[in-house]
């Protein structure tokens, strides 16, 4: 997907969909405010690539785990906002309970503290 | 889901465009609250965005089922290629329209013949039941069906446990007048036993069935068909319950069978019960054969175990009654079967005869793509190193010859509606004509005929076009490109297996036609040119005793013979070539007795007037004809057929000897002439004759009339007509033609059969041709430089024609030596629909190679003058 890698900001395949829900849980917002959230809560750790915010979003929206309707932003725009669906609630609760999980299982194997750092680290090369 | 967001990608891009518009919005108003200035503000926010055209593009290739979207894409350019070369587009499509649409119309008449099921109950479990004779005699043609005499079907039904139930039905004609002797009508009809129609599954439609009571020698009821009850009574239901006249006699109208019930064919008119009119010693006969058995099968009961219950009655039988026709075995067939008799082997051919046609028009179209393939090499090439896969572009030539076959279906269904239409009126034989028609599971037929035919057609074109030695066209100058050596072999195979398909086909036709001809021209054994020839039927009723009927005859004869333009005048029972008109058997008095096992003697009996012979000018070989004396008590005289008497009176004098014939009033008959053979059906083996005078009263009905006359015999038809009206206005007169014309009837199916093999074989013929031409023309246009080359080193012209022409000509006959192989083994399968034609007759060989060499030889003839026209310099400088 993405061509263009910067630093060791992609993400780990597959955790863009749970934390797009995981944003929504405190409610209805729209693209930019979507990428903005994941941004500033992983202390501009994480960059979410427009090249795969859209086509998530929409796919999420494909499974009915989000629906979406045309609002007015904060600054008055014509915006696009997406709302977590019941069904969208239950899958991010599976999906968290499955990177939970797995980042115990991670950790173990790396020894506790080495965890963190590194897992986001080895995102990169999948 | 995905279905439809791939129909609304376009909305869902706008989407998008709009989405993306407000983040750069919302970022830019962020940057700028950040302190940016505008411009930068917007540059910093399309950076962090990215490119907005590819974000749009991932979605929208999410959206898109990548293989709908290749497929139409494959469409439209296979499409416009097509577009772009109307003529061969075209003449691929029209080559599809006939393949497919002579396919489909034969199927659908093989399908509503053979397969289809018939409207009654659990059809599936019906089957007829027929005698079998073991002797070499009734095996010699391979079919072997005897209709039941009445009492073994009586023993069958009683003894046996194995059925649910067995019915009989009887042929039968009346006269058909109404109450008050309204127009007489000569009626085809049918006696059906009274359990038949319960049996079958068949209600009335209006009032019952036959009821038990009524299924009696003297039994007076009758169903009508729903034709006779439309056409004579108007479709009022008031006719049930009143009474009709056959021969004369009142019958009452018990009900009328629905319009679905047209077995066991559409000319039937009304039903009478089995044993009606029936003479009540007849029932008794276990040597009478007419009786047609159906049977249902109990659900518990395999076929096998209840035929052998059946078996074992009949053998008892046979063995009770050695001297006497009693069969020793039974054989069933099924219901389907049984109602295609005979046209069931040509169908079939005639379906192999198109099947081998579609072949051949895959392999033209392949042909004609693989010379686009060539044309087209250095753009298949390009487009591989540009990166298409292999399989790409096979899908898409095979998109080319699936669009042709779909056309080619399309049109094809089209034109088989017309010609199953042209072939139910046209194949007279054919059993529930009314019933063919193209329906759904035809079109299915037609569908996957379309696919295997696109598949068959395009999948070698595209194969070899797109292998790795098409891309050498790239490297190499296009001198050299052209000579590509496995796509002319492969070009050159095709089409020896094209020409091969071709003589297979034009050999079979040949056969049929050679042996269809010969049917034509074969020797009845009497005169028929100029006869004309009609019957009646004297009703018992009014004709109760032999002296009336002789009174009628006589009258008639002598008013006959004073016509002008009359020569001669024949009545008998029946005329040569009108077919079977009942066959008994006989011992020799003066013989010694037959031994158990031996064959039974039996021939034809026929009565004929004392003019019979030298009206027909049938040869007396010996002894005389009848006179007028030889009538009622006084006639014990019987004359035979030369067969007869080669075959029983070997080195003997046969005149003065006695035949005894047990059915025929168990009497003696002494032979007092001998006369020459005439065939009683064209195209079947000649059988021996007795015949008896007309006027000893013993024939019960059904006379036939033969006119012979100066001049065209259907003019005086109407003369004879006002002559019988004259004696009898209530005698209704039926099958009025001249003899060539009844003849000619009974080969009707030969005809038709050996005509659509041979106008097949003719198509494939030029189809064949024209593949030969096309892929010689291509091969020279590929090789202008070379010929040049050869020219301006001092080739001459006729070395170039040569050349070219034995190029040509290889692949022709090679493929007419493979398929003069082939139809060697092949058509022994037709063997059985030869008349006096041998499967390997030279003549047809010869024919058909002689013709075939003519053709190959004129479509290679072309591209090979071209060529030897060709100007060296120009040839040269083309390059």
């Amino acid at each position: 997907m993405g061509d263009k890698s910067q630093s060791g900001a992609e993400m780990l395949k597959g955790t863009l969909d749970m934390m797009i829900l995981r944003t929504l849980i405190t409610g209805d917002a729209h693209g930019h405010t979507i990428a903005k959230v994941i941004e500033r809560t992983s202390e501009d750790v994480l960059e979410v690539e427009q090249g795969s915010l859209y086509p998530a979003l929409h796919r999420l929206e494909d499974r009915g785990w989000v629906s979406s309707y045309w609002g007015a932003s904060e600054n008055n725009r014509k915006a696009k906002f997406y709302r977590l669906t019941a069904v969208g609630r239950k899958q991010l609760v599976r999906e968290s309970n499955r990177w939970r999980q797995m980042t115990r299982a991670i950790g173990l194997v790396m020894g506790e503290q080495a965890m963190g750092d590194e897992a986001t680290a080895d995102g990169g090369t999948r | 889901m995905s279905l439809f967001r791939f129909f609304h990608r376009k909305r869902s891009d706008a989407d998008l465009r709009e989405e993306i518009d407000v983040y750069l919005a919302e970022e830019t108003a962020e940057n700028i609250a950040r302190g940016a200035k505008p411009e930068e503000a917007r540059r910093q926010a399309r950076i962090k965005l990215g490119n907005p055209r590819s974000v749009r593009e991932t979605l929208w290739q999410q959206n898109t089922l990548s293989v709908l979207d290749k497929l139409g894409r494959d469409v439209k350019f296979a499409t416009r290629t097509l577009a772009r070369t109307p003529g061969f587009s075209l003449i691929a499509i029209g080559v599809m329209v006939l393949c497919i649409g002579a396919t489909t119309s034969l199927f659908t008449v093989v399908r509503s013949v053979l397969l289809r099921p018939l409207p009654f109950r659990d059809p599936s479990r019906l089957v007829m039941l027929y005698e079998h004779f073991r002797d070499a005699r009734s095996n010699q043609e391979g079919f072997n069906y005897n209709t039941v005499s009445p009492a073994d079907y009586r023993d069958w039904r009683m003894q046996t446990h194995g059925f649910e139930d067995m019915a009989g039905w009887r042929w039968d004609q009346s006269n058909l007048t109404g109450e008050h002797g309204e127009l007489p009508e000569l009626v085809s009809s049918r006696g059906g036993s009274w359990n038949l129609f319960p049996l079958l599954g068949v209600h009335a439609f209006i009032g019952r069935t036959f009821t038990e009571s009524e299924d009696r020698p003297d039994g007076t009821a009758v169903m009508l068909t729903w034709n006779l009850f439309e056409r004579r009574f108007g479709g009022d239901p008031a006719i049930v319950g009143k009474q009709i006249h056959l021969d004369g006699k009142p019958f009452t109208v018990v009900g009328v069978l629905p319009q679905s019930f047209t077995y066991p064919d559409a000319k039937v008119q009304l039903w009478v019960t089995y044993e009606s009119g029936l003479p009540p010693d007849l029932l008794q006969h276990h040597d009478y054969h007419f009786t047609r058995v159906v049977a249902r099968l109990r659900p518990d009961v395999s076929l096998a175990s209840a035929l052998s219950q059946v078996e074992a009655v009949q053998y008892r039988l046979h063995a009770q009654y050695l001297n006497a026709p009693v069969a020793e075995d039974v054989v069933p067939r099924t219901i389907n079967d049984d109602l295609a008799r005979d046209v069931k082997k040509p169908l079939l051919l005639l379906m192999c005869a198109v099947a081998c046609m579609l072949l051949i028009g895959c392999l033209n179209v392949a042909n004609l793509l693989v010379a686009r393939g060539a044309a087209r090499q250095k753009e298949v090439a390009i487009r591989g190193a540009l990166g298409a896969q292999r399989l790409t572009l096979i899908r898409g030539q095979l998109m080319e010859s699936l669009l042709i076959c779909v056309a080619g279906g399309a049109g094809g269904v089209l034109l088989s509606m017309a010609a199953t239409r042209w072939m139910a009126h046209a194949w007279k034989d054919l059993p529930s004509a009314e019933g063919i028609q193209v329906d759904g599971v035809v079109l299915g037929f037609a569908c996957a005929l379309v696919f295997s035919a696109a598949l068959l057609a395009g999948l070698l074109p595209a194969i070899s076009s797109t292998g790795k030695a098409a891309f050498a066209s790239l490297q190499a100058s296009s001198r050299t490109a052209s000579g590509n050596l496995s796509r002319v072999t492969l070009r050159k195979a095709l089409l020896t297996v094209e020409i091969a398909v071709t003589v297979v086909l034009l050999i079979g036709a040949g056969l049929l036609l050679r042996s269809f001809v010969r049917l034509h021209s074969a020797d009845v054994g009497c005169v028929t040119n100029n006869v004309l020839t009609l019957n009646y039927s004297l009703p018992a009723q009014k004709y109760s005793s032999p002296q009336k009927a002789n009174a009628f005859n006589e009258m008639l004869l002598e008013k006959l013979r004073a016509l002008p333009g009359v020569h001669a005048v024949a009545l008998g029972s029946s005329l040569p070539g009108e077919g079977n008109g009942g066959d008994d058997m006989f011992t020799i008095k003066e013989h010694p007795a037959l031994k158990p096992g031996d064959v039974l003697p039996d021939a034809l009996t026929i009565w004929v007037d004392p003019g019979y012979f030298s009206a027909l000018q049938i040869p007396s070989l010996n002894g005389r004809a009848f006179t007028s004396d030889d009538r009622l008590d006084r006639s014990k005289k019987v004359i035979i057929s030369s067969l007869l008497a080669r075959q029983y009176f070997p080195g003997e004098d046969p005149v003065g000897k006695t035949l005894h014939v047990p059915a025929y009033n168990n009497g003696d008959y002494e032979i007092v002439g001998v006369v020459g053979d005439t065939l009683w059906q064209v195209g079947k083996p000649a059988m021996p004759a007795m015949y008896f005078p007309i006027l000893d009263g013993g024939l019960e009905k059904g006379q036939s009339l033969a006119i012979r006359t100066d001049s065209d015999p259907l003019a005086i038809s109407v003369p004879v007509q006002k002559q019988i009206a004259a004696l009898d206005p209530e005698l209704p007169v039926s099958n009025v033609q001249t003899m060539q014309q009844a003849i000619g009837d009974s080969l009707g199916n030969a005809s038709f059969s050996a005509t659509l093999v041979l106008s097949f074989a003719v198509l494939s013929l030029v189809l064949a041709s024209v593949g030969l031409y096309g892929v010689l023309s291509y091969l020279m246009t590929q090789r202008t430089t070379e010929l040049g080359v050869r020219m301006a080193l001092g080739a001459q012209r006729d070395q170039v024609l040569r050349l070219i022409l034995f190029d040509g000509l290889r692949p022709a006959i090679l493929g007419l030596a493979l398929g003069s192989a082939a139809s060697a083994g092949i058509t022994q399968l037709i063997r059985s629909m030869l008349y006096d034609t041998r499967p390997l007759d030279p003549t047809v060989y010869i024919a058909v190679i002689f013709t075939l060499l003519v053709v190959a030889t004129l479509a290679c003839m072309i591209p090979a003058w071209r060529a030897s026209r060709l100007d060296p310099m120009q040839a040269l400088r083309a390059e």
